[in-house]
């Protein structure tokens, strides 16, 4: 059984086809890219995914499950797990208390009022653990506002592996990162690999035929191939779309 | 203690519990009057306080549960009732159902919306007392006695005050944990970025609901001292006025501090007392040096005791800009 269904999937905005009839399967462990030029409409697939947009048409299954229905926040609790194109943290929090937010929305509820969140051990431990993992340990207690830019991206998958997730929906992780927090991402999505179902868009070439299952080329809102890495760079309807010769060659 | 901002709360608030000693010093007993009706609005903006300053959530209706309580107190006194604890059990109760009610449909809004549907409230509510021609309608309900709450004598001004500061500062005991809390997080992260939450999993709607409640029933409370102290209950209270000024003492005292609408009901009601004792234009003085206050000192007088108490902290600056996706 796939781990994420998703058919014939449409999203219309005034005479823009962003979506259109979009089919994706996802295997679990598989690391999934979806490449395409800007304004393909990956950000608005994601978005769908994560629940912050309704489709005019299709369905979502997960686990077997149709999970069309479900708001943004049941989809997390079921296993959606998603970060942002744009850095969407809590600026004035610092990074533990970030990632010990998104361990929160996991561990139970929240209708508790006395206790100091910052005893709760458990939590800690968890978010400590997942900002080892993306390499900020160093950076626990400074205000998010404070971080660097490349930290800020780290920090996002920081949060998203804090909720125990079972898919990862990363839109553009590495936007606006140097060559070297580049190739530190990439060697962390390398080591995510395998362990949860991975939607990956990216810009990055190197990045995406390194890391890639599979790939989907989106272009106008459409799945024009979806394919090995290797047949993608041989695809010369792709190639026409999108990928540049260097690109290619590369 | 070694904050500023710890030491200038302490401050104020033992300034405050001595109003009876120095009402009694210096034979002005009307101090004591006065000082209560402050410490009644430091408790409305306190609970206000909690969705405004740490939940984003600017109600422009507040005066509402104001109303609320103060009515619970003066239409059970009117039938005869006179236990406190009926009161306070009304009050809550109705108190309870009207903030879910009408939470839930105002939290479907946010921004400027949230804060017009939260005054619309408050004006049908305030038109719904005027119509209640039995309880006095327009000039409102006087009450013959204070709530009786058996061993704890209110008639004694003296006792009431007491029984007024306590509550006010359990209430400030209690939000200090609370805004620490799993619940103080959650309600934090909604303020700084809604969508996150929801992204991370929070049903945000059901804590914002939450918070809103506890938040209407601590100006409930507030309402039933006031009517109290006035011993008398009025649509006046529910006035949109009403509503306003305790969005200005916020502000004034320092959004998103704990004391902050302590100092800012304080120094909203005692600048009041203090130009309309010189003047009757004292409106036209008043208005204008709030807005100079809240603009020389950005994040208001508790505001800036707390950028004070940081300025240890190095590299705190760019607040903000990084949250949201840019459409
Ligand atoms: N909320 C919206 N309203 C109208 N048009 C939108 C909206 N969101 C995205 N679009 C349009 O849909 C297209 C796809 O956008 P997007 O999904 O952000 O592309 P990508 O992430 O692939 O760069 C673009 O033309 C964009 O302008
Ligand atoms: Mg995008």
């Amino acid at each position: 059984m796939s781990l994420l269904r998703v058919s014939g999937l449409y999203k219309r905005f005034g005479g823009l086809t962003a979506t259109d009839g979009v089919e994706l399967d996802i295997e679990p462990g598989e690391l999934h890219a979806v490449i395409g030029p800007n304004g393909a409409g990956k950000t608005t697939l994601i978005n769908q995914l994560s629940g912050e947009l309704a489709p005019d048409a299709g369905t979502i299954a997960f686990e077997g499950r149709d999970i069309t229905a479900l708001t943004v926040h049941q989809r997390a609790l079921a296993g959606f797990s998603r970060s942002y194109q744009i850095t969407s943290v809590f600026p004035e929090f610092t990074a533990l208390q970030n990632v010990m937010l998104a361990a929160q929305a996991h561990a139970g509820h929240s209708f508790r009022f006395w206790r100091p969140v910052a005893g709760e051990a458990a939590l800690i431990e968890t978010a400590r653990a997942a900002l080892e993992q993306v390499g900020l340990s160093h950076r626990t207690d400074v205000e998010v506002a404070a971080l660097a830019h490349g930290e800020h991206r780290q920090l996002e998958i920081a949060m998203t592996l804090a909720t125990a997730p079972k898919l990862l929906l990363l839109d553009e992780p590495m936007a606006g990162m140097g060559q070297h927090e580049s190739e530190a991402m990439i060697a962390l999505l390398a080591g995510l690999k395998g362990r949860y179902g991975i939607i990956l868009v990216e810009h990055d070439m190197d990045a995406v035929f390194a890391l890639a299952d599979r790939i989907s080329v989106l272009v106008y809102g459409r799945v024009i191939a979806c394919d090995v890495p290797a047949a993608i760079r041989g695809n010369a309807e792709v190639r026409e779309a999108y990928l540049g010769d260097e690109a290619v060659a590369a | 203690m070694r904050s500023p901002q710890l030491w200038a709360a302490a401050v104020l608030l033992g300034l405050l519990g001595l109003v009876p000693v120095y009402a009694a010093v210096f034979e002005q007993p009307f101090y004591i009057t006065l000082f209560a009706r402050i410490l009644i609005f430091a408790i409305a903006a306190l609970g206000l306080n909690l969705i405004l300053g740490y939940g984003a959530m600017v109600s422009f209706g507040h005066a509402l549960y104001i109303g609320i309580g103060a009515y619970a107190v003066g239409i059970l006194s009117f039938h005869g009732v006179t236990s406190g604890w009926a009161h306070l059990g009304a009050g809550l109760a109705v108190g309870a159902v009207a903030a879910t009610v009408v939470g839930w449909v105002c939290l479907r809004t946010s921004g400027i919306a949230f804060i017009m549907i939260t005054l619309a409230f408050a004006q049908m509510f305030y038109f719904l007392s005027v119509s209640l021609k039995q309880y006095g309608g327009d000039d409102g309900l006087t009450i013959a006695a204070r709530s009786d709450f058996g061993w704890v004598n209110l008639a004694n001004n003296t006792v009431f005050y007491y029984a007024i500061f306590a509550v006010l500062v359990a209430l400030l005991l209690l939000f200090r944990r609370i805004v620490d809390s799993r619940f103080g997080m959650v309600l934090r992260g909604c303020k700084s970025n809604e969508r996150r939450m929801a992204a991370l999993g929070f049903p945000t709607m059901r804590y914002k609901l939450a918070a809103y409640v506890i938040s209407a029933q601590v100006c409930v409370v507030a309402g039933m001292m006031l009517a109290n102290l006035t011993k008398f209950a009025s649509p006046s209270f529910m006035q949109w006025q009403a509503s306003g000024d305790l969005i200005v003492m916020i502000v004034l005292g320092g959004m998103g501090t704990l004391i902050g609408p302590v100092a800012g009901a304080t120094g909203l009601l005692l600048l009041e007392e203090v130009l309309a004792g010189w003047t009757q234009h004292w409106m036209v003085i008043l208005g204008p040096l709030i807005v100079v206050i809240v603009i020389v000192s950005n994040r208001g007088i508790f505001g800036v005791l707390a950028a004070l108490g940081r300025t240890g902290g190095a590299g705190r600056a760019r607040p903000g800009g990084t949250s949201g996706e840019a459409r």
